[in-house]
């Protein structure tokens, strides 16, 4: 909690901090001394000119998009007293949670290596190299034995843990009362209800035009459609972050919608990315990893034996292998609540001279990690284009979906908003589906640790994930768990198993996500 | 079994302190904060006075949000910054004599006076109701009315509907300067019976020209400069020493970002080409 103006100085100086050195940096000096040459700007009025010069020719604009970027990715300052781990995650015992279970993830991976006789980390032969430059593209075709490797967790291993979350200060009776949450989340922390859920997303409601509702055959393009892809045009043409952010709120038109996320994730392409993309790739090359192995067996069970994205299975290989050597993915674990795991190379323990991460970007794919990256393919088609909208929806979004923290769009506020919307507004099937023993959570954990990715068909997947891009948080996907269930509400009350509940809700690939949104938000009777 | 729905505590200074510049403390699952501080009276006596009164740390006393945050009270403190969000509102609600460890209501079940800072206001019950109402847990005759905040229907036993009045925030005031401070209490609140504990650590205050530790950042990003206007020039030629000042101005500028290596990313993850890794270590 800080004065405003501290506040605000030190958010300018971080965001300084954040661009000096950056490539936007050095293009904007650059920009300033050539047009030095130009007859416009005069010696007497230089500051003045060259600021207009930079406005008027669209460097401006991509400074301010850069500034919204920082500003959207960094939590804003807290007081200079608090440490780093603060930061990260403010709770105490949130943070010895997720510590806990990173220990066993790496237990997990320990035993696995060792079990293996595999190392971790090696670096490849020179004819091994060269056999896997030769079919970079064609990767899927390899079919190694994997049959000796398993992921290192699944989701609903992921589930039992935050079932288990506590806080020690708060009164865990055994008796039930007031103070026990009726589903499987224990902490109290801060949902939204549906009034204050109606007034984020006000853009959704009954009386705004949506993609997703508005465009389909029934509806006359002239009413809604075409008026707004007029409107995404001009913004893409003004180049402008924010009123993009604004403008998707309303879903993106498909042939709009690759230019315009890459405008709020201020993703341009340029040279040097297209070199820091090949950089990655000659460290693929150059060093085996044990996480490869983990991300082609993800890649074979999930995204393979998927009607859709089957297709794009080289491009995930070429995508998750590099992610894996990224070092600039380390930078979001000043915001995250996890820590990326430490190793020392040569078994120098201890010294920190030797001290490396594992692996390079501190990430460990869990089972269905891939899925992240699949409905990307089918915006994307250039790698390296393709890989930095990945990463950049990585550090912003999906690492939030496997790291225990107390932050509004992290996994756990998502399961207690889910759990408690379907409590409060439907209150018989919540109590009803209790009672056999199927815990709604048990059935949604899944979709929403996905944001998804897999159970919707990709255009409604593409129409939520606009959402999230413009809202710039997950809470999305927690109303809509509970709106399918909503939806469903009339078969589940006729259940009487959890297998029964499940297979109700196996299939999700008919469902139209934006007018269950708008149902559940506006148009229930509360 | 007793409910600890209050708390306080009495902090006090070796010496008078001319000044009181800043109070930092990390909270921990207190809801309101109110501090009074002892300061020369009138014919030298020395007399207790009010200097903040409830300053809201958790918007959701039931819930985790501000539980463990850090605090900063400045002696000019005008505004609320983070809190400006949050929505103190009102809702009245007959509380059912069932419920364990509730206080019946003072007054009418309708009616309940309420004192987010030092206005106490009273909630006609036809006012419009701004959201759906929830019912709150405890009351104002604990300690004669206190602002209500936040909404938590998952903790409550009864999610009966009330209207509910919407109020603005009021802006944090220091109710008196903090000159020739002898003693200081902390007033800790917590109105929710879930917690176990509550209190505030790492208590630390800053007599004036003692600033709390900041983070290291340019002075010159520290004044928030207001757009400049541009030079006129009408039939005027500039005075060049002025320009060349300037323009030495802005190279010395240049040169100091530039001098300033920014951190930069090369992307090596191995240690002199070696990245041959066995085990995870677990510290």
């Amino acid at each position: 909690m800080l004065e405003p103006d501290r506040g605000l100085s030190l958010t300018i100086a971080r965001v300084v901090q954040r661009l000096q050195g950056s490539s936007l940096h050095s293009q904007l000096e650059r920009q300033a001394r050539v047009s030095l040459h130009k007859p416009e700007i005069k010696l007497e009025s230089l500051k003045e000119d060259i600021k207009d010069f930079l406005k008027t020719s669209g460097w401006e604009k991509k400074l301010q998009n850069a500034v919204y970027s920082e500003l959207n990715v960094f939590p804003s300052p807290c007081h200079p007293a608090a440490p780093p781990e603060h930061i990260k995650e403010p709770l105490a015992y949130m943070r010895k949670a997720q510590g806990s279970w990173e220990k066993r993830i790496l237990k997990s991976l320990n035993s696995m290596c060792t079990e293996l006789n595999i190392p971790l980390a090696q670096k490849r032969p020179a004819n091994e190299q060269k056999e896997l430059l030769n079919k970079w593209n064609e990767m899927g075709t390899d079919e190694p034995d994997l049959s000796l490797f398993r992921p290192v967790y699944a989701p609903k291993d992921f589930l039992e843990v935050l079932m288990n979350l506590r806080n020690p200060n708060y009164e865990n009776g055994e008796q039930p009362s007031f103070r026990n949450h009726l589903g499987l989340i224990q902490v109290p922390l801060k949902v939204k209800d549906i009034p204050e859920l109606k007034e984020d997303f006000n853009e959704l409601g009954l009386n705004i035009g949506q993609l997703g509702i508005d465009d389909s055959a029934q509806v006359p393009p002239e009413f809604f459609e075409n008026e707004h892809v007029r409107v995404g045009q001009k913004v893409l043409a003004e180049q402008d972050s924010a009123a993009a952010q604004q403008y998707v709120r309303q879903g993106c038109p498909t042939a709009l919608r690759a230019d315009l996320w890459a405008l709020i994730l201020n993703i341009s392409n340029q040279p040097e990315d297209i070199l820091y993309y090949e950089q990655l790739k000659s460290n693929v090359i150059q060093h085996d990893l044990l996480v490869d192995s983990l991300i082609y067996k993800d890649v074979k069970l999930t995204a393979s034996n998927d009607d859709y994205y089957f297709v794009f299975e080289d491009y995930l290989y070429q995508v998750l292998l590099c992610f894996s050597r990224d070092t600039s993915v380390l930078e979001h674990f000043t915001y995250s609540s996890a820590t990326p795991p430490k190793s020392y190379i040569q078994g120098k323990l201890g010294m920190e001279e030797y001290a490396v991460f594992y692996p390079p970007n501190g990430v460990i794919p869990f089972h269905g990690f891939s899925m992240y990256v699949a409905p990307l393919c089918f915006l994307y088609h250039e790698p390296s284009k393709l890989y930095q909208i990945f990463r950049e929806m990585y550090v912003r979004f999906f690492f939030r979906l496997h790291s225990i923290s107390s932050h509004p769009s992290g996994i756990v506020s998502l399961c207690l908003l889910f759990e408690t919307l379907l409590q409060t507004h439907l209150p018989q099937l919540f109590y009803h589906l209790r009672e056999i023993g199927a815990q709604p959570l048990r059935i949604s954990f899944k979709w929403m640790v996905r944001a998804f990715s897999g159970y919707l068909a990709t255009d409604q997947l593409l129409l939520l994930w606009d959402r999230i891009l413009g809202y710039n948080s997950l809470e999305i996907l927690a109303v809509l768990a509970a709106a399918v269930f909503a939806f469903r509400a009339v078969n589940l009350m006729e259940v009487t198993s959890l297998a029964a509940a499940e297979a109700v809700l196996a299939d999700l690939s008919t469902l139209k996500v934006m007018p269950l949104l708008q149902i559940f938000l506006f148009a229930t009777v509360t | 079994m007793p409910v600890r729905i209050w708390g306080d505590a009495v902090v006090g200074l070796r010496s008078p302190v001319p000044q009181v510049q800043e109070i930092v403390f990390r909270n921990f699952y207190t809801a309101f904060l109110s501090v009074r501080v002892q300061r020369p009276g009138p014919g030298g006596s020395r007399r207790w006075m009010t200097c903040l009164r409830d300053l809201c740390l958790m918007p959701c006393p039931h819930t985790e949000e501000g539980s463990q945050d850090y605090f900063c009270l400045h002696r000019h403190q005008v505004s609320m910054s983070g809190w400006d969000r949050g929505v103190t509102s009102l809702w009245c609600s007959p509380l059912s004599a069932h419920t364990p460890g509730w206080l019946p209501l003072q007054g009418s079940g309708a009616h309940v006076p309420l004192t987010p800072m030092a206005a106490r206001v009273p909630v006609p019950h036809s006012a419009p109701p701004a959201l759906t109402g929830r019912c709150l847990p405890w009351t104002s005759s604990i300690w004669g009315g206190l602002g209500v905040l936040g909404g938590c229907p998952k903790s409550c036993p009864q999610s009966v509907p009330a209207p509910v009045v919407t109020l603005p925030v009021p802006s944090l005031q220091m109710l008196c300067d903090l000159d020739q401070v002898t003693a200081m209490r902390f007033i800790l609140r917590q109105p929710s019976p879930v917690w176990l504990h509550f209190t505030i650590e790492d208590l630390q205050i800053f007599p004036l020209g003692q600033k709390s530790p900041q983070k290291d950042f340019p002075s010159w990003l520290s004044q928030l400069t207001p757009p400049e206007q541009p030079a006129s020039l009408h039939g005027e030629l500039p005075d060049p020493e002025k320009v060349s000042t300037e323009v030495q101005q802005m190279w010395v500028l240049t040169e100091v970002i530039r001098a300033r290596q920014a951190a930069a990313r090369i992307g090596r993850f191995d240690v002199d080409g070696c990245y041959d890794v066995n085990l995870l270590s677990y510290t």
